[in-house]
């Protein structure tokens, strides 16, 4: 069938290929008797009809074989979905987190990345949390899905890849405008090559380098905590207002419905991460954020403002 | 009653009571004209659809921007759901088919309760403009058909009045069920016992039941949405500390027994056509009205398979696989019924005809497939996927709208007094037919390939199934447009029919004048034999 990488991938498409199998058995079958008939006793060939009584036993017949083949069909969906169900006790715990229209995921070394590294051959153990609406965690190679539900604590789902490679994340679950950029990757990596991933210390935030370039830094707080879903780089109009060219301007926002001027500073930039609806940017709609209190440090904050600085260069 | 005597052999057409023009339609407690009085409504609402499924498909022809942007796109798949589904086909074959031919199916003069009937026509239409309304009141509507909750609560489209809609409309649902229990209980004819009732009157009062009892679950939801906006008591939006969960249960104990409703009225207008064009009577009549029941049984108990994904504990999850497999036989049973009854026929090649045995064909991939979405572990894969989009239009289009034109092309001399165009009419089916299958069936493959659904833009890996859909969507719009016109254009200007059974039909429909009286018999008939009697 499509693309495989999971230990689900056989028990699933085993069940795909029963069931498959017998639906074109019968389409096939019922469908070129039709045509025989409609042939064969067309007015024009079988000017009399013949009438045939009905038979109980040719009716039980066509209830009892269906109704055989079906439990059978029951009996492989049921064997090739318990796994998904039974994550195991060992294994590597991620959070994913989901909000319009991104995904992150955090690991239990603190690490937050907006794809979902992992190794091959390896249980992962992604518990799923959303922030604002329903998502659904979606990878078509692996065989999993399952929605992301505001206010559902425990919900979890879990894989093991097989391959190393690439593969991608959906949400499946319709959730607003966006919805169809809601889209990630799973990299599967080999383990020593995730390990060193992991424990990659440039990745963790707190050290900063004094060479270090603090805008490009920034720019990656940015990429990972999906803000450009909704804001452009290029001056164009997404959900929110663009990044471009916009630090150091003077703007007009909407305060406790109160039109006023302000100056686009870092005092800004830090409130509107905080507290998104506290000033909405003239020509668009409130609620559409939401605060990323606890999602984004202080520290990664003054980062992202290097960057928008950048931006005007 | 002193007008009966004056009404003879005056069709229900030309008939002039105490109203004139269209206020002798509207105010017109005739069960006949409420039923084309919704045909009327559905035809105009359908179009309106069926563009908005158009450009839909039109911009999916390419990735990316190609003729609207996200909110437009978001918005037309919402409006689009929520007209085919709550204003064409939940009331569909019943408001039509049932309002015109169930009272002369069975011998009666008109249903039980005339003037609850017009009122029912009246509560549609106030529905109707409550839901539109309200869709279009707080802004362009992006929630989709299902309003699941948190979404819905969030955009400025707001969910409470869409609700009240869907009430309405569900009140206008549970009084034509009742009418229609009552009707089939106390109105038949002499002689007409419960084994000498056609099929399609059985399926009527299968879907009647449904409608009684279902329907009432909006109303609980409705009230409990209630609480939740005006009260502040948590219900579905975790905000609140709510369960989004709880709304999608109530949304399908409802919405899934509607699925019923659409389909049943269908598969008996099928086993009404198919006898009469092969000369012979049903094959398994008994096997099809036990079907029809247990269908409209075990399908309460399955709603759940909506939502395997949905974060439900696992336990109800296989019970739930399990009983939809089980509702799978009776359809099963139904689609063996009908072939076999078309064996050792004398098949009359008719467009009715063809439009029930493409019904069979397109309703058998519609159940097949739903049998992947059944299983759980391949549910897994393909919830929320094309492949479902393409599996519901295969059922409520294919099923429900292939039964219904069947129907139309059936019935149309008797409603109207006028054939339709023969060959049109088979230029059209055969032009639909073919658009109808490029278009679904890639969704299948782009479904099994992982596309979800209410995507405006997608990857260039599903570029290729998406244009072949496109081009079914152009040929099969094209194919209706054939098909309304030449109906349209011959309820007025077609041959006219000499004498009342063009078709040789043997169910009671037949035996009134074409088109009807008034009061459809100036005696009422005796029946002494069963339905599908050919000798």
């Amino acid at each position: 069938m499509i693309l495989g990488a999971s230990t689900f991938v056989e028990g699933v498409d085993n069940a795909f290929i029963f069931i498959l199998g017998i639906s074109f058995f019968f389409l096939i079958g019922i469908t070129l008797t039709m045509i025989i008939f409609i042939y064969r006793y067309n007015q024009k060939r079988n000017p009399k009809a013949t009438q045939v009584k009905d038979s109980v036993t040719l009716e039980l017949t066509w209830t009892i074989i269906p109704l055989i083949l079906v439990l059978g069909m029951f009996y492989y969906g049921y064997v090739g979905w318990i796994p998904m169900k039974s994550p195991p006790d060992e294994g590597i715990e991620v959070t994913a987190n989901a909000r319009m229209w991104s995904f992150n995921f955090r690991y239990e070394n603190g690490r937050v990345s907006d794809k979902l590294y992992v190794p091959v051959d390896t249980a992962i153990i992604v518990n799923l949390n959303a922030l604002d609406v329903l998502h659904s965690f979606y990878i078509p190679a692996f065989r999993i899905k399952e929605d992301m539900v505001p206010g559902l604590p425990g919900n979890r789902t879990w894989f093991q890849a097989t391959k190393t490679g690439t593969f991608t994340i959906f949400c499946s679950e319709y959730c607003g405008l966006q919805h169809s950029y809601m889209i990630s990757e799973v990299v599967v990596m080999e383990q020593d090559e995730f390990w060193e991933w992991y424990e990659d210390p440039d990745a963790m935030v707190p050290v900063i380098p004094d060479d270090a370039n603090l805008a490009l830094l920034g720019r990656q707080v940015v990429e990972r905590n999906g803000c450009l879903a909704c804001h452009s780089l290029d001056g164009s109009t997404l959900i929110g207002p663009t990044f471009a060219g916009k630090f150091g301007e003077t703007i007009t926002v909407i305060t406790d419905g109160q039109e006023r001027q302000i100056v686009y500073d870092e005092e800004y930039v830090i409130r509107s991460i905080y507290d998104p609806d506290y000033d909405i940017t003239l020509g668009f709609r409130p609620g559409q954020m939401l605060s990323y209190e606890g999602e984004i440090t202080e520290q990664e904050v003054e980062l992202i403002i290097e960057f928008l600085k950048s931006l005007n260069e | 009653m002193s007008e009966t005597t004056t009404a003879k052999h005056v069709s229900f057409l030309e008939y002039k009571g105490k109203y004139k023009g269209i206020l002798g339609w509207i105010f017109s407690t005739d069960h006949k004209r409420v039923g084309l009085l919704y045909l009327y409504t559905m035809l105009v609402f359908f179009s309106i659809a069926a563009i908005l499924g158009l450009l839909m498909k039109i911009q999916l022809i390419a990735p990316g921007y190609t003729i609207m942007g996200p909110q437009t796109y978001n918005s037309m798949f919402t409006v689009h759901g929520i007209i085919m589904i709550f204003i064409i086909v939940v009331p569909g074959l019943p408001a039509v088919f049932g309002n015109f031919f169930l009272p002369l199916m069975i011998g009666a003069k008109d249903v039980a309760f005339p003037r609850l009937n017009l009122a029912s026509w009246w509560i549609y239409i106030i529905g109707i403009l409550v839901v539109l309304s309200s869709q279009f009141l707080g802004g362009w509507p992006d929630t989709g058909w299902t309003f699941y909750a948190p979404y819905s609560f969030r955009t400025p489209a707001n969910v409470l009045p869409a609700l009240f809609g869907a009430f309405i409309l569900g009140f206008s649902s549970i009084l034509t069920g009742i009418n229609f229990v009552v009707t089939i209980h106390r109105m038949r004819a002499p002689g007409m016992t419960w084994l000498k009732m056609p099929l399609f009157p059985w399926t009527l009062y299968a879907t009647a039941w449904i409608q009684v009892l279902a329907t009432p679950v909006i109303g609980i939801t409705l009230l409990l949405t209630v609480m939740e906006r005006v009260l502040g008591v948590g219900v579905f939006d975790p905000a609140l500390g709510g369960d989004p969960i709880l709304y999608q249960h109530l949304f399908w104990i409802y919405s899934h027994p509607a699925v019923y409703i659409m389909i049943l009225p269908g598969m008996g207008a099928i086993s009404e056509i198919l006898p009469v064009f092969s000369r012979k009577s049903i094959y398994g009549y008994k096997a099809i009205v036990l079907s029809s029941l247990a269908i409209a049984f075990v399908g309460y108990f399955v709603w759940g398979h909506h939502m395997f994904t949905s974060g439900m504990s696992g336990r109800a999850l296989y019970a739930f696989s399990f009983l939809t497999f089980l509702v799978a036989i009776p359809s099963a049973i139904k689609v063996f019924n009908w072939v076999a009854t078309i064996h050792k026929g004398s098949l009359n090649l008719q467009t009715p005809f063809y439009w029930a045995t493409s019904f069979i064909f397109v309703f058998m991939i519609g159940g097949l497939t739903g049998l992947v979405l059944g299983s759980l572990a391949t549910n897994v894969h393909v919830h929320d996927t094309h492949f479902v989009v393409a599996h519901f239009h295969f059922i409520v289009f294919g099923g429900t709208g292939y039964a219904f034109m069947a129907a139309l092309h059936y019935w149309f001399p008797k409603m109207f007094g006028r054939m339709y165009d023969a060959s049109w009419a088979n230029i059209g089916w055969a032009t639909f037919f073919g658009g109808f299958l490029t278009l679904y069936l890639p969704m299948f493959a782009l479904g099994l390939q992982g596309m979800p659904r209410r995507y405006y833009d997608y990857l260039p890996e599903f570029h290729t199934g998406n244009i072949i859909s496109s081009l079914g969507a152009i040929l099969m719009i094209a194919g209706a447009l054939i098909v309304i016109t030449n109906l349209v254009r011959s309820s007025r200007h077609g041959e006219k029919v000499t004498g009342k059974n063009p078709w040789g039909g043997r169910t009671l429909e037949w035996e009134s004048d074409t088109p009807p009286t008034l009061e459809n018999w100036d005696e009422i008939p005796k029946v002494t034999e069963g339905p599908y009697d050919y000798k």
